[in-house]
């Protein structure tokens, strides 16, 4: 294993993402189980919307949909709203090919980098075999780009305090993280495909051009740089989090026309 | 003028090892000069292709201190003045002798692909499309078939996947065709089953080694397994594609449009 | 001990030696008649010399500029190769090539489009009016990948890393080849009732070239072992713009699409020399004013065309002179510069590959420095003599296409040209020689004639002393370079032919490593046999033409000549097995030709059918 004769120091790429991403997942985990600290006045943490339920604690009442923790949810299962949604995001990021590139990578080692062995799998089976669900990707995108819709309401959101108009740090951080998102999302390979990509010809018959040709233009852009949004935007979530946290404990002040 | 070393793989299918040579070595010199200062002055039995000089056949690739690499271009001023520089053959082919394998697999997979079926020329005997129609293509056209993407892909070159997927440089040939905009053919039942699109694993490697920089795996293999996915694995997109592709719906609306053009 | 039944042995009705362009077509076309057909070719498939052009292929099919006609590629080119091209060869070629390259397109080729989603064309040397179709600054590849996709699905028997050593011969008629298998080093009969060669040209004759190891001359060498004719030797073309620095890259090719994309010559006191260089033929067609010039590049189709666009033995000379007289850039030659013409977007665009060689060869950014140049050797306007329709040998059962052959290109030949030529003459070779082949029988080879042709190659691996047979290549180009150069002389092509002489012997006295399996020192001995015949005859040509004329050019005949006009140069083996050199005299022009020749532009512009 992890034979090669490149004498460069191939390891660091897989290696640095790898740990990038594991402090991602360690905070998410955590914070998604906590169940507290998720709301602050008219800011939502991004790992909490949709808030269907407010927590058993009785936070969020105002940005919860369906109002307060149902009973009927078993005991088991964690007191955290996140744990209803979370799933949506998350498997929209797992199916994602820029991700699926670097988790093969760096977790799977299939291959850990290029001209280096990985794992000898006798019976490789690619994207073939279980994996083959990889292939519902775009259907995990359509969910993302409601998110986008849902998350610029919470920016929206942002934006009133008790019914008045103002505008925070927060509030920008709010905004900013669906923005990112849409980056992100519309510079999705199979966003690329169906808005454009699966035609041979986009000008045919008649020699004109179509919308959909620039809007796969527009869309090809954004997918060249794909792994930048992707991080960006991961980042981004986990920061909003963060400083929605921090607010809530007040730990920090958040800086506004409302005069707290 | 200065000295530096350099260490050669020679060897036959039994086996070989490195071979230790000390080459004066002037300005702007490529890896490829060194082989042939080698054979010239050293040894005029070190086996290695080679055609054009410029990057332009995909003759001479070799693996240049483990990476897959053109040797003619490869300056030696990308190492330091004294690394050593280890030529080896591409590892994923049968070796034929020192730094030139047998790379016939590639031309038989190429042979499987179903040839261009172009459509009717227009009336007066040209073909008509607009260039921004065919820069997708002409970008997958670009390549020279070294096959330094076959060799670092690791469905072949690690798991030894041959017979079921035919690499990056024939999944991109198929792009290629496949949105060709006078081609009249349809390949992606075979893409998907007889090509193997379902072994890449996206990671990008072939796009990576790539000399000529084609986009690869963002530009031919994942649009093709999205246009697999509109074929396989999306009853929508099916059921749509049912009703308005093929359909005489579709074919009714495409004509009273020219019809409203004319 | 050489038992001649042993080798393998495989037959075909058309055997076809080569796979470049004109190989591919040729091939391709005698499946088409139904011919057993096979193709052998040094490299592999996809390889070969085609797939370095850059700029394009020549034909008026009209779609940039309505005005353009067959004509007017017939004219240019007759003009182009100063009026020694074959007539006739001329003719078909111009009037040929918009079909051969609008089935290139049906086989799959995406050339670059216009505003109306036609093929573009673009501007090139001595071509009045945008007519190369081409893809970017890779229109080789583009070509040579579109037939070889196309070849290996028409049955052909496709033969890599085969290299033909000799023709076989039966009552004067072809009956098969020699060759052996580069991977094994076994020998290998092809038993064929006709033979085509494509082999390219013999560039590697020369230091400073655009060519790669496999232009060594083989067909033309065997050709001439085998009985057959050549003609027009000494027109050896010298590209303008061959890279010159670093010393490693010297000669690698700069295209012309440069310079047709509007790309500029300066020398070191940054001034557009090229103005002080138009000669008096072209001077009614060429901008005299570098405000007329610029006029031309924004579109004007009033305005004439910039002499950097003159022809190429014309550029050469040019900057050769300049070098000469103390204006040259800092390594010797004349600075190319696009980067002040055009946006480096648009460069980037329409010359990829330039922009990408040196960038990484050079460590230079095209869209912001310019490039240095200077002449590299390029082509080979002479070749093996063919029929001008036929494209047969004056040996039964053997043709001749693409670079190989002579007779269209004249003294000099225009960019664009040769791989319109590879198409047109590919297939009619192709054609022919399927026809002889529906009326000729198999002949039968003679063991002893093979096993003196696998003799001669063996004999290299069994020496115990012998001289290295690159050491021994490097003293030939050195020759060349030296006395058989751009501007050559009598004193100097005597003195380099005795010296080829004395190679000669050299030759006989190589020795290559004795493992015969994919032994590039073996290899490049048995080249050395043929580049030798193909370097002697472009001297002894050279000598015999006493005057100056397109890519040949005598310092002591520093003009053209009425005389020159009337013949061409012959070299043949001769009964005593030396080479024989003669004159022979041309026979007048089709009248049709000669007026359309010699018309104004106008006239043939305006009765355009
Ligand atoms: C850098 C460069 C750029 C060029 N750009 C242009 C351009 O823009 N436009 C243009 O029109 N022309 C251009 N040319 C010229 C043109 O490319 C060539 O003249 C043309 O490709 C020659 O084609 P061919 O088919 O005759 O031979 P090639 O393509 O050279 O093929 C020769 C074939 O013969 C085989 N062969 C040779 N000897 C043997 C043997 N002994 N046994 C078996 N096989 C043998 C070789 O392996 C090869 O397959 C360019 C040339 C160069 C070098
Ligand atoms: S992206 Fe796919 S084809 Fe390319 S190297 Fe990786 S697995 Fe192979
Ligand atoms: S796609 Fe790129 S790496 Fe692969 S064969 Fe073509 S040029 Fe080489
Ligand atoms: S490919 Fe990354 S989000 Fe779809
Ligand atoms: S020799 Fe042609 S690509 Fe290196």
């Amino acid at each position: 294993m992890l034979a090669t004769q490149r004498t460069d120091k191939w390891w660091i790429e897989p290696t640095l993402t790898a740990f990038g991403f594991l402090c991602f997942v360690i905070y998410t985990t955590w914070r998604a189980f906590s169940g507290e600290n998720f709301v602050a006045d008219n800011y939502l943490s991004p790992f909490y919307s949709p808030l269907l339920f407010e927590n058993p604690a009785g936070h969020g009442l105002d940005h919860s949909w369906f109002g307060s923790w149902p009973t009927w949810v078993p005991n088991w299962i964690p007191k955290s709203p996140a744990i209803f949604i979370l799933i949506f995001p998350l498997s929209f990021r797992m199916t994602c090919y820029y991700y699926r590139k670097f988790y093969y990578r760096s977790f799977f080692l299939s291959p850990p980098a290029c001209a280096v062995e990985g794992i000898k799998q006798k019976n490789y089976k690619g994207e073939t075999g279980f994996l083959i669900i990889q292939n519902l990707h775009r259907y995990t995108l359509y969910i993302a780009l409601l998110y986008i819709l849902i998350l610029y309401y919470d920016g929206y959101h942002g934006l009133f305090r008790d019914g008045t108009f103002g505008i925070g740090i927060g509030t920008i951080i709010l905004l900013i993280n669906p923005t990112l998102l849409a980056f992100y999302a519309f510079g999705c390979h199979a966003f690329r495909h169906l808005i454009g990509g699966k035609e041979d010809c986009f000008t045919c018959p008649a020699g004109n051009e179509k919308i959909k040709y620039k809007a796969w233009k527009k869309v090809s852009l954004l997918n060249s740089k794909h792994m930048l949004w992707a991080w960006a935007s991961m980042i981004w979530v986990a920061l909003t989090d963060l400083y929605v946290m921090l607010v809530s404990k007040g730990v920090i002040t958040d800086l506004n026309t409302w005069n707290n | 003028m200065s000295e530096r070393k350099f260490s050669v793989w020679k060897g036959t299918p039994e086996g070989g090892k490195l071979h230790d040579y000390s080459i004066e070595v002037d300005k702007g010199m490529v890896v490829l000069d060194v082989v042939h200062e080698i054979q010239k002055l050293h040894d005029s039995n070190l086996a290695a292709r080679w055609n054009c000089k410029a990057g332009k056949c995909g003759s001479c690739s070799v693996e240049i201190n483990g990476k897959p690499k053109l040797g003619c271009m490869t300056r030696l001023n990308e190492y330091g003045e004294d690394e050593t520089i280890t030529i080896r053959p591409i590892k994923t082919f049968p070796i034929i002798k020192d730094l030139v394998t047998d790379v016939s697999w590639n031309y038989e997979q190429n042979k499987k692909i179903a040839p261009f079926k172009p459509r009717e020329r227009d009336a007066d005997g040209n073909h008509r499309f607009m260039q921004r129609d065919v820069d997708r293509v002409q970008e997958f056209r670009k390549c020279i078939e070294c096959y330094l993407c076959q060799n670092v892909c690791h469905v072949l070159r690690d798991h030894e996947k041959k017979n079921k997927f035919v690499g990056p440089r024939f999944m991109l040939r198929l792009a290629s065709l496949e949105m060709h905009p006078l081609d009249t053919e349809n390949r992606i039942e075979d893409i998907k089953k007889e090509y193997g699109s379902g072994m890449c694993n996206i990671t990008r490697c072939c796009t990576d080694v790539c000399p000529e920089h084609i986009q690869i795996t963002d530009n031919a293999i994942i649009p093709l397994k999205e246009r697999v996915v509109d074929e396989y694995y999306d009853p929508f997109m099916k059921l749509y594609n049912k009703i308005f592709k093929k359909s005489k719906l579709r074919i009714y609306i495409i004509k009273s449009y020219l019809v409203t053009l004319r | 001990m050489l038992d001649v039944k042993e080798i393998q042995t495989i037959e075909h009705d058309v055997l076809v030696v080569g796979a470049g362009g004109a190989g591919i077509r040729a091939a391709i076309e005698c499946a088409k008649q139904g011919m057993n057909t096979g193709m052998i070719s040094k490299s592999l498939l996809g390889k070969a010399h085609t797939v370095m052009a850059e700029g394009g292929m020549a034909a008026a099919l009209g779609n940039v500029d309505s005005r353009d006609n067959w004509k007017i590629h017939f004219r240019d080119t007759m003009r182009g190769g100063k009026f020694l091209n074959q007539w006739r060869m001329a003719e078909l070629h111009a009037k040929e090539a918009p079909d051969r390259v609008r089935e290139l397109e049906d086989m799959g080729a995406v050339f670059d489009r216009t505003e109306d989603g036609l093929i573009n064309q673009r501007n090139f040397g001595g071509h009045r009016y945008p007519r190369l179709a081409h893809v970017g600054d890779r229109t080789g590849l583009e070509m040579i990948r579109t037939l070889q996709d196309f070849c290996i699905h028409q049955g052909i028997a496709i033969h890599m890393e085969c290299i033909a050593l000799d023709v076989l011969k039966n009552n004067g008629k072809v009956s098969g080849l020699v060759a052996y298998w580069r991977e094994t080093g076994r020998f290998v009969i092809f038993k064929a009732k006709a033979i085509i060669f494509a082999t390219g040209g013999a560039g590697r004759a020369w230091s400073v070239t655009s060519n790669s190891w496999e232009y060594t001359g083989d067909g033309l060498a065997m050709a001439y072992r085998a009985g057959a004719e050549l003609m027009d030797l000494e027109f050896t073309q010298f590209h303008p713009t061959g890279m010159i620095w670093p010393p490693s890259v010297k000669g690698i090719l700069v295209t012309e699409g440069v310079r047709g994309e509007g790309g500029i010559l300066l020398n070191n006191k940054n001034e557009r020399f090229m103005f002080n260089y138009i000669p008096e033929k072209f001077a009614s067609e060429t901008a005299d004013t570098i405000e007329e010039a610029d006029r031309w590049l924004d579109g004007d189709k009033e305005a004439r065309r910039p002499p950097e666009l003159l022809t190429r033995d014309v550029v050469a000379k040019a900057i050769m002179n300049e070098v000469k007289e103390g204006r040259g850039s800092k390594n010797g030659g004349a600075y190319l510069d696009i980067a002040s013409r055009q946006s480096a977007e648009h460069i980037k665009k329409k010359l990829p590959s330039m922009y990408h060689q040196f960038k990484e060869l050079a460590e230079v950014d095209i869209t912001a420095d310019p490039m240095e140049v200077g002449p590299t050797l390029h082509y080979f306007m002479g070749g093996i003599k063919v029929d001008h329709e036929t494209q047969s040998t004056n040996v039964p059962g053997l043709y001749a296409c693409g670079e190989c052959a002579a007779g269209l290109h004249g003294a000099n030949r225009l960019g664009g040209n040769s791989l319109s030529d590879l198409l047109v003459f590919g297939k009619l070779s192709g054609d022919y020689a399927s026809k002889y082949c529906q009326k000729n029988r198999l002949e039968s080879t003679s063991e002893q004639e093979i096993e003196n042709i696998i003799r001669n190659a063996t004999d290299i691996l069994n020496k115990e002393e012998g001289k290295n047979p690159f050491l021994i290549h490097e003293n030939l180009q050195k020759i060349m370079n030296n006395h058989v150069g751009i501007v050559r002389e009598e004193k100097e092509l005597i003195e380099g032919i005795e010296k080829i002489e004395t190679l000669k012997v050299d030759i006989q006295e190589v020795k290559a490593h004795p493992a015969s399996q994919y032994n590039p020192g073996w290899n490049a001995a048995i080249d050395l046999s043929n580049i030798i015949i193909a370097s002697e005859a472009v001297a002894k040509s050279a000598l015999i033409r006493e005057e100056s004329r397109g890519g040949h050019t005598r310092l002591d005949y520093p003009d053209e000549t009425k005389n020159g006009l009337e013949y061409n140069v012959i070299i043949k083996k001769g009964t005593d097995g030396k080479m024989e050199t003669r004159k022979e005299m041309r026979s007048t022009p089709p009248e049709h030709l000669s007026k359309i020749a010699f018309s104004s532009l106008e006239e043939l512009e305006e009765n355009n059918e």
